[in-house]
């Protein structure tokens, strides 16, 4: 199976939910992410899947609860404002901890926005987004190739801790053609099995209940606990991130996604100018590299952190660097892609206001 | 000394009616007279005549019956409010050989799960809808639901329902009835036995149907709702019958020849 | 002579008096007794029960067990496995199962 091929990025993700042995699809169209419903309805279908275009994005997030639970390997897709309508379901599917997958194509928003790519989802995608205490696991991929392999990974880690996975993409790497390569993958051996699930009660085990519902306080508090115990395991074996020139680095950039490739890009010609610059892409957003953050923020004397939003992955970064190091942020808003040049700029901004690695008491 | 003088009786005699094993011993929580514990007992009476405990799945709402999995000993699903029918939806699909059914409330399913309910029923999903309508919300305290009646009292239409401000009682049931998808529907009640009887045979019915998939079946179930009426079992039942039957006729609304 | 009788599991009865309008022999009363919920519990109060169900399927507690005399069989409507045990069985002051 490793050959390349060259395709949509949204065609990639649909592509690999198949072979990933993906049983069902449950979606509503939105731009830009409706090629995901297409192909699947297409060759998905030919292939075995069970593809149904729900009447609208809360319905297809239940369809999703209702076969999470009955233990098959389930997927949905949209772009901001339909994650917005799924949030409840979301929040259902967390605490009842089904295993699913769920790809966000961000668009710009708020409102209605743009259908051009944004990464204004970041806060909804990585705090929960609906009610309650919980977490999504959040990739982000900033590639075609990792649209797709993201989704082997997704699934894998929706089963190993029941939880949902959110794939964080954008408009535009849903959009791009790129080389692809779809890795081996035997189904079988990682689709764990499910007593849980509700499959029909035979007599020599009680009735399987799904359900998030737990009246009495206490009760609901150690729901709570475990789901937090869950969380704490999961940020200390999950943590991804790629971590480019970071060891001579002077200064630092952190950006995800589509971003990430331009901040590559850029630290390219900062570097070729003489600014020693390293670049920190976080991978999982959803549990964030603060540690690797916190480790080369201490080295450098600055951190500039760039998003396609007004500044919201930014109050993770200071978190991160708790105050080792000054960040600065530029981000541009409404579907516009910020260029390599204005990150240099940037980046020359906050070297020339921060010339020296400072002591970390100053900040 | 009693219980042997019973055991002595009982030994004459045969057992004709006891509560089915597919209930758990759970105690029920619904108020005194409650028709939803009926609705329950009925639906697992024929899950145990039909012998189909293993391959049935339900769906409980939000709502008074949202702990429905506790009384109802077969693998369930607790749903949004209002999402039975999606719920329910995508386990049909999943487990296509298996008996779906959703349970829900008036609320929840002519309100806030109304786009739900066309479309599971316009999709003519193999599943079986229970809907109980006491026309009010019961969980949340006795508010108007869509089907309370014109002039009917609850704690948002303190002085009665009225067309200016609330608009219509839905007849959501005959509206599902028109869609193409949906393949048995009636309308029945749980206040006399024999109510309870054809309560019975209607579900028993739509297992059948559910298994020879012809589309979607859809019980309303007549309920009442003691406390947010703030009348006696008894009463509400006389009421029911003199207030809710005349809108919402029990009798089949759809039903293959 | 009573061809039918009553067993209720009287402590999970909640008094709602729906058996005994449903019950066409005039059979059943409420208890000036209650049970530990705090609810008047229903008893059989004459010897003339048929064993005509109709008590049982308005019991919205499912908390009435049904029976017949034998010779006219009937299949039951379900089996009764599992749930004796949990049936509080008292004779009252006239001797009548309660
Ligand atoms: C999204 C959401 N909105 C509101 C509620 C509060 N709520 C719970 S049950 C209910 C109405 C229940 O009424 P109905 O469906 O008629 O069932 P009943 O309680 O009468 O059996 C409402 C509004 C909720 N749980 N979730
Ligand atoms: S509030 Fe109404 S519907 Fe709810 S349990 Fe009580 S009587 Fe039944
Ligand atoms: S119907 Fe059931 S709960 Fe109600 S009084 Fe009779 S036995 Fe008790
Ligand atoms: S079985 Fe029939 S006759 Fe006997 S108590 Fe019940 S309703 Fe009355």
């Amino acid at each position: 199976m490793n050959d390349f091929r060259l395709m949509k990025g949204n065609e990639a993700l649909a592509e690999a939910a198949i072979s990933a042995g993906c049983r069902a699809y449950f979606g509503y169209p939105i731009t830009p992410q409706s090629e995901i419903l297409e192909y699947l309805t297409d060759e998905g279908r030919r292939r075995g899947m069970i593809v149904l275009q729900a009447e609208s994005e809360v319905a297809a997030i239940n369809m999703i609860y209702g076969a999470a639970g009955a233990g098959a390997r389930v997927m949905t897709s949209s772009s901001s404002p339909g994650i917005s309508l799924m949030q409840e379901g979301l929040s259902y599917i967390a605490s009842a901890e089904l295993p699913c997958l769920v790809v966000n194509v961000n668009r710009g928003g708020p409102g209605l926005g743009t259908i051009q790519p944004a990464q204004g989802d970041y806060f909804q995608a990585t705090k929960g987004g609906g009610h309650g205490d919980y977490h999504l696991i959040v990739l982000a991929p900033s590639s075609v190739q990792e649209m797709a392999e993201f989704v082997y990974d997704g699934f894998d880690l929706a089963d190993r801790y029941r939880n949902p996975v959110m794939i964080l993409a954008d408009g535009a790497l849903g959009q791009m053609m790129e080389k692809v390569e779809f890795p081996e993958y035997r189904v079988e051996d990682h689709v764990p099995p499910k007593p849980w699930a509700t499959v029909g009660k035979p007599p020599e085990r009680p009735a399987n209940i799904i359900t998030s519902l737990h009246i009495q306080p206490e009760k609901m508090e150690q729901i709570n606990l475990r789901l937090q115990e869950k969380y704490r395991v999961i940020e200390s074996r999950e943590v991804r991130y790629e971590a480019i020139h970071t060891d001579d680095a002077e200064y630092l950039i952190v950006a995800y996604g589509l971003v990430a490739r331009i901040a590559h890009k850029a630290v390219e010609v900062a570097r070729a100018e003489g600014i020693r610059v390293g670049l920190i892409r976080p991978i999982t957003l959803y549990p964030f590299p603060s540690g690797p953050i916190r480790s080369i923020a201490k080295k450098v004397a600055g951190v500039l952190t760039v998003e396609m939003n007004a500044g919201q992955m930014v109050e993770d970064v200071r978190l991160a660097v708790n105050g080792k190091a000054p960040v600065s942020f530029y981000g541009r808003m409404g579907g516009v892609i910020p260029a390599p040049e204005e990150i240099v700029r940037e980046l020359k901004t906050l070297a020339a206001a921060h010339p020296h690695a400072q002591p970390a008491e100053t900040y | 000394m009693g219980q042997d003088v019973v055991d002595a009786a009982l030994e004459q005699m045969e057992c004709v009616y006891a509560r089915p094993d597919t209930l758990t011993d759970t105690r029920f929580h619904y108020c005194p007279g409650c028709g939803h514990s009926v609705v329950h007992r009925v639906i697992m009476e024929v899950v145990q005549e039909a012998g189909i405990r293993e391959q049935t799945i339900g769906v409980a709402p939000v709502g008074c019956s949202v702990f429905a999995y506790n009384y109802m000993d077969v693998d369930m699903q607790e749903a949004a409010h209002g999402r039975a029918s999606a719920v329910a939806t995508g386990i049909k699909r999943v487990l296509p050989d298996r008996f779906v059914f959703s349970y829900q409330g008036d609320g929840d399913l002519a309100a806030i799960g109304t786009a739900e309910t066309i479309h599971t029923c316009n999709r003519g999903e193999n599943i079986l809808m229970v809907f109980v309508n006491n026309a009010i919300y019961g969980m949340t305290g006795g508010q108007m639901a869509p089907t309370t009646l014109l002039g009917m009292k609850t704690s948002t239409s303190p002085a009665g329902r009225t067309v200016e401000t609330a608009g219509f009682p839905l007849k959501i049931t005959e509206m599902v009835a028109m869609l193409p998808g949906t393949y048995y529907v009636t309308r029945q009640s749980v206040h006399t036995p024999n109510a309870v009887r054809q309560l019975k045979k209607a579900i028993t019915k739509s297992f059948q149907y559910q298994k020879e998939r012809k589309g979607t079946c859809f019980i309303e179930v007549v309920s009442n709702c003691p406390s947010g009426w703030k009348m006696t079992p008894v009463q509400s039942n006389a009421w029911l019958v003199e207030n809710m039957f005349p809108l919402y006729p029990p009798g089949d609304i759809k039903a293959p020849k | 002579m009573a061809k039918g009788t009553v067993v209720f599991d009287i402590e999970n009865c909640k008094g709602c008096e729906l058996c005994i309008e449903a019950c066409p022999q005039d059979s059943l009363e409420l208890s000036p007794r209650i049970n530990a919920q705090g609810y008047h519990y229903v008893v059989l109060v004459k010897d003339n029960c048929t064993g005509c169900t109709n008590c049982a399927l308005v019991c919205p507690d499912a908390v009435i067990t049904v029976y017949r005399e034998k010779k006219k069989t009937r299949v039951p409507v379900a089996r009764i496995s599992g749930v004796t045990q949990n049936i509080t069985v008292t004779i009252d002051e006239e001797g009548k199962p309660s």
